[in-house]
C-alpha cells in the first residue's frame, strides 16, 4: 500500500545520540501526505525524539547528535544549505503543554505571519487570524475578545490557540507532541475532532500515549520500543493484526 | 529484624499513641522556636536600622535650615554709582564689603577698637560683601534707599541659634539692683542675695583647684620618699664600691639629690598655693575674679548687658558689653541673670559675640530659613557656603555614564552567554571569571582605572566620565549575573513555541525571552547601580576626591560624587560640617529610595504589558 502513496517526509536510518546515550537506532519511517501518522510506544521509547528530528528542534539541545537522512519532499532537511527557519515554517509544531505567548490572542496567531513577513497590511492580518482561529475551531469562542491575553484561556482553548498559531504560518506538516496529555476528556475530544478536520489540508504527525487516540485519529501508526521502530503500517492493521509480538503486548497493555 | 519492622507497621496505634502525641508536640515546639527566633532576628534588624536612621536624621535636620540676618544696609548713590550710570558693571565694582561693614557698625555701634570690630564682622559670613552686592545687582532700584538685605550668619553664629554652642540657663532673681555707671567696668549691687550662685560657682572652682593641687602634692611626696630611699641606698653602695666606680656613683648621687631638691621646692610651692586657695575660699568678703574656665554669667538690665568679671562681697564687678540706657536701679522683674553653661574657654563664640547675637535677635533681624545654599552650591571651606549640588551633579553624570556603558554591554553579554554561546570550556571559564569579578574589591577597579584610563588612555583626572567607566566595570558582573539568572528563569516552552513556528534565535530572544526577563534584568541593574551610587573607594583612586568648588557642567569636568563628599565632610572638624555630613547622607539615601522606587515602577510597567 505504501508503494502507491507518495511520502511527504521520509526518515532513513535515523539515529540520535544524547551525548553517549543512543536514543534512536536506525529508524526508517515514511510520513504520508495529508494523513495522520501516530507515533506510539512506552515512555522513553524515542517517539518524541523522532518527532523533534522532523523540524530540527533537537538542534537547540547542545549534546544532541542526529545521524541518517530525513527528507521533506525529497530534500534532506539536515543538509547544510537548508535554512532551519524556513524548515520550521513548513513543518510547524504543537507541544505537549499549551504554551501560548503571554500576549493577546490576536498577537499569538499573528506572530508567525509577522516574523515571516508574508503579510503586511492590517486587513490581511485580521483575515489570517480569523481563518486560523476558525480552522482551529476557536473562532466562535474568542472572536469578541481577541485583545484578551492568550494565557487567560482554559487549557483546551490554549492548546487550540497553539494549533491556530501553527496553522497561521501555513505549514505543510504539523507535528504534535502529545497535544492532549494536559487536557480533560472534553477538550481532548475537541482537539481530536480538529485533527481529523485538519487532515484535509495538512500532513500531521502526532505522538500519543493513548492507543485509543491513535486508533481514533490516525490513518497510519508507528510503534516505537527502546529506541527502535518495531512496526509501522495502517492503523487498522496495527491494532487488529500486529505482526510483532512486542506490538501485540503493548496494545494489549502487557508492556508500557 | 524483618519481623520487628513488620510488627511495627502492623501496630494500629502508630499515629495515636502517647509517644506519637509527644513526637507531634516536639515538632510543633521546634516550629514555634524557629518562628520566635525569626521574629527576634527581624526585630534586631529593624532596631538597628531605626537607630541608624534616627541618629542620621537627628544630626541632619539642623543642616536643612540656616539663620539669616535681615541686615539694614544704607545704599548711598554716592558710594555705589556716583555718576548715576545705572550700569551693572559700574555698580558691581563698588566696595560692598565696606558698605556692609558700615551697616554692621551702625547696627551694633558699641563695638570699639579693631579687635571688637573684627569680632563683629566675624558674626557674619565672610561672603558678606558679595551677598549684599548680589542683592543690589538683582534689584538696582535699591540704590539710594536703606534696604533690608538677608545675609547669612557665620556658621558658628548659626549654630548658636540652633542651640549647639552652649546651653543657656536663666537664674531666678529677687532683689533690686543698682549700678554705678552705664559703660566700661561697673559695680552692681543687689538688695537680695542674687549673686550667691556666682560666688558658689567660683568657690566650687577654687575648691576643685585646691583638690587638684593636693593630688599633685601627694604624688610629689611619693616620689620624694622614693628618691630618699634611692639616696640612702646609693650611700651604702658608694661605701662598698671599688675606687673606679666611686666617681660614677657619686655623680648619680648628686643627680638624685638635686632631683629631691627640685621636688621639695615644687611641693612647697604647691602647698603655699593650696593655703592661698583655702584662704580665698574662706574669705567670702574679698574680691575674687570669675575665671573663664567656668560658666559665664551675663546680667541684662536697662537695655544693656554686663558680663560678670569678679565678685566683691555681695557686689559684682562687670564689663559692659552693651551700654545701659540709664543708671537707674532695676527691680527684680526688670533685670535678669543668664548663665552660659559652657565655659568661654571651651567654645568658639565669645560672651561678647553671644550678647551681640542676642541683641540682633531681640531686634527681630534674625530669621531662620530653608537652607537653599546647601542644595545650590558646590564645595567650600566655609560651612555656610558649602553645598551638595556639585556632588549631586557629579553623581548624576557618573551614573549616566555607568548606565550607558554597563547596561547594554552587560545585557548583551548575558544574552550571548545564555542563549547563543556553545557550552564548552571557554564559556565555562568566562562564566567562572565573571562570578569572580563580582567579588573583586572595588578599590582594585579604581587602581585599574588609574592605570588604564588615566595613565594609558590619558583621560582627564577627576572626571565623571572616568568614574562612570570604572563603576561600569564594577557593575558589569552584577548585571551579567542577574540578567543570566533572569533569562534562565524564562520557561523553555516559550522558546520552543517561538522556534516551533520558525522564529530565528534572535527573534526568539528579542520578541519573547528578553521582555519576559526584563523585570529581573532591571532589578539586577538597579541593584548594581545603587551599589555604584554608594561607591567611594575606586573613585578616590581616580581623583574624584578633589575639592571642587564649581558645579560640573558635563561628564568631562572635574567633579566629586555624593559618597565622596560625605567622606570629605566627615573629615572636617567644624560641627557645622558634621551636620552637613548627616544631611548629605540623607540626600544619598533619598536618591537610593528614588532609584528603587523607579525600579519597582519599571518592573510593574513591564509586567503589565504581558
Amino acid at each position: 500500500m505504501s508503494a502507491e502513496i507518495k511520502p511527504k517526509m521520509r526518515g532513513e536510518k535515523v539515529s540520535v545520540h544524547y551525548g553517549d546515550k543512543q536514543a534512536l537506532f536506525d529508524v526508517d519511517l515514511d510520513v504520508v501526505d495529508r494523513q495522520v501518522t501516530a507515533l506510539i510506544g512506552p515512555s522513553g521509547c524515542g517517539k518524541s525524539t523522532f518527532l523533534r528530528c522532523l523540524n530540527r528542534m533537537n538542534d537547540t539541545i547542545d549534546i544532541c547528535n542526529v545521524d541518517g537522512h530525513i527528507t521533506l519532499d525529497g530534500r534532506d532537511i539536515y543538509h547544510k544549505d537548508v535554512d532551519v527557519v524556513e524548515l520550521r515554517a513548513r513543518v510547524g509544531m504543537v507541544f505537549q503543554k499549551p504554551n501560548p505567548f503571554p500576549k493577546s490572542i490576536f498577537e499569538n496567531v499573528a506572530y508567525g505571519p509577522r516574523i515571516h513577513g508574508f503579510v503586511r497590511h492590517k486587513d490581511e492580518f485580521e483575515e489570517i487570524v480569523a481563518t486560523s482561529l476558525q480552522r482551529a475551531g476557536l473562532w466562535e469562542e474568542v472572536k469578541d475578545r481577541l485583545d484578551a491575553p492568550g494565557t487567560g484561556l482554559s487549557g483546551g482553548q490554549q492548546q487550540r490557540l497553539c494549533i491556530a498559531r501553527a496553522i497561521a504560518v501555513n505549514p505543510e506538516v504539523i507535528l504534535m507532541d502529545e497535544p492532549c496529555s494536559a487536557l480533560d476528556p472534553i477538550a481532548t475530544a475537541k482537539v481530536e475532532e480538529l485533527i481529523d478536520e485538519l487532515r484535509t489540508n495538512y500532513t500531521i504527525v502526532i505522538v500519543t500515549h493513548s492507543m485509543q487516540q491513535a486508533a481514533r485519529v490516525s490513518q497510519r501508526t508507528a510503534f516505537f520500543h527502546l529506541g527502535y521502530l518495531v512496526e509501522e503500517g495502517n492503523t487498522d492493521d496495527i491494532f487488529t493484526s500486529p505482526t510483532d509480538p512486542r506490538t501485540q503486548d503493548y496494545i494489549t497493555g502487557r508492556i508500557g | 529484624m524483618t519481623d520487628t519492622s513488620f510488627n511495627t507497621l502492623q501496630r494500629t496505634d502508630i499515629h495515636t499513641s502517647e509517644a506519637a502525641r509527644e513526637r507531634l508536640a516536639k515538632r510543633y515546639r521546634k516550629e514555634a522556636q524557629f518562628k520566635y527566633l525569626g521574629m527576634g532576628a527581624v526585630g534586631v534588624a529593624v532596631l538597628f536600622l531605626s537607630l541608624l536612621l534616627f541618629t542620621v536624621v537627628l544630626n541632619a535636620y539642623k543642616a536643612f535650615s540656616y539663620n539669616y540676618v535681615n541686615l539694614p544696609v544704607t545704599l548711598n548713590q554716592s558710594d555705589i554709582d556716583p555718576d548715576q550710570t545705572g550700569d551693572l558693571e559700574v555698580i558691581g565694582k563698588a566696595n560692598f564689603g565696606k558698605i556692609a561693614k558700615n551697616s554692621m557698625k551702625e547696627l551694633l555701634p558699641f563695638a570699639s577698637g579693631r579687635k571688637q570690630r573684627r569680632a563683629l564682622y566675624g558674626l557674619m559670613t565672610s561672603d558678606l560683601g558679595i551677598q549684599v552686592r548680589q542683592a543690589v545687582l538683582d534689584d538696582p532700584s535699591l540704590i539710594g534707599t536703606t534696604a533690608s538685605i538677608p545675609v547669612q550668619l557665620d556658621d558658628v553664629a548659626d549654630l548658636y541659634f540652633k542651640g549647639d554652642i552652649t546651653p543657656l540657663r536663666s537664674i531666678d532673681v529677687t532683689g533690686e539692683v543698682s549700678t554705678n555707671g552705664v559703660e566700661g567696668t561697673i559695680e552692681i549691687t543687689s538688695s537680695s542675695n542674687d549673686f550667691a550662685i556666682i560666688a558658689d560657682a567660683v568657690s566650687a572652682h577654687l575648691k576643685a583647684e585646691a583638690a587638684r593641687f593636693e593630688l599633685r602634692v601627694a604624688a610629689k611626696e611619693r616620689s620624694k620618699s622614693r628618691l630618699q630611699d634611692q639616696i640612702s641606698e646609693m650611700g651604702i653602695r658608694i661605701d662598698g664600691a671599688s675606687a673606679g666606680d666611686v666617681e660614677r656613683l657619686q655623680n648619680s648621687l648628686a643627680t638624685l639629690k638635686s632631683d629631691f631638691e627640685t621636688a621639695s621646692v615644687q611641693t612647697e610651692r604647691d602647698i603655699k598655693k593650696i593655703a592661698e586657695l583655702n584662704e580665698r575660699i574662706s574669705a567670702a568678703g574679698s574680691s575674687e575674679a570669675v575665671p573663664s574656665q567656668i560658666a559665664s554669667f551675663i546680667l541684662k538690665l536697662n537695655g544693656g548687658a554686663v558680663k560678670v568679671t569678679s565678685l566683691a562681697g555681695d557686689k559684682i564687678i562687670g564689663d559692659v558689653l552693651i551700654p545701659l540706657e540709664n543708671g537707674n536701679p532695676a527691680a527684680a522683674n526688670q533685670w535678669s541673670l543668664v548663665t552660659l553653661e559652657k565655659p568661654e574657654d571651651n567654645r568658639k563664640l565669645s560672651d561678647r559675640s553671644i550678647v551681640w547675637l542676642d541683641h540682633l535677635e531681640k531686634q527681630g533681624l534674625v530669621e531662620r530659613k530653608f537652607n537653599s545654599v546647601f542644595f545650590s552650591a558646590g564645595a567650600s571651606r566655609e560651612p555656610e557656603q558649602a553645598g551638595i549640588l556639585g556632588a549631586i551633579m557629579g553623581s548624576i553624570y557618573t551614573m549616566v555614564v555607568t548606565l550607558l556603558l554597563s547596561f547594554p554591554v552587560g545585557v548583551g553579554a548575558a544574552i550571548y552567554l545564555e542563549e547563543f554561546a556553545p557550552k564548552n570550556w571557554v564559556t565555562k571559564w568566562i562564566e567562572v571569571n565573571i562570578n569572580n569579578l563580582a567579588a573583586v574589591p572595588s578599590i582594585v577597579f579604581g587602581l585599574l582605572g588609574l592605570a588604564v584610563f588615566l595613565n594609558l588612555f590619558g583621560l582627564p583626572r577627576s572626571a565623571p566620565l572616568v568614574g562612570g567607566m570604572v563603576l561600569a566595570l564594577m557593575t558589569l558582573p552584577t548585571i551579567i549575573i542577574a540578567s543570566r539568572a533572569a533569562l534562565r528563569s524564562v520557561p523553555p516552552s516559550i522558546r520552543e513555541a517561538a522556534l516551533g513556528i520558525g522564529a530565528s534565535r534572535l527573534q526568539t530572544v528579542t520578541h519573547h525571552v528578553l521582555p519576559l526577563a526584563m523585570p529581573g534584568i532591571l532589578t539586577g541593574t538597579i541593584l548594581g547601580m545603587a551599589q555604584a551610587l554608594g561607591e567611594t573607594a575606586p573613585l578616590l583612586m581616580i581623583g574624584m576626591v578633589a575639592f571642587i568648588v564649581d558645579i560640573p557642567g558635563g561628564p568631562l569636568d572635574p567633579a566629586t560624587v555624593l559618597p565622596v563628599q560625605i567622606f570629605m565632610w566627615a573629615d572636617f572638624p567644624e560641627p557645622a560640617f558634621q551636620q552637613k555630613t548627616s544631611a548629605a547622607i540623607l540626600v544619598l539615601l533619598a536618591f537610593l529610595v528614588i532609584m528603587n522606587a523607579l525600579a519597582v515602577v519599571l518592573r510593574k510597567r513591564f509586567e503589565r504589558r504581558w
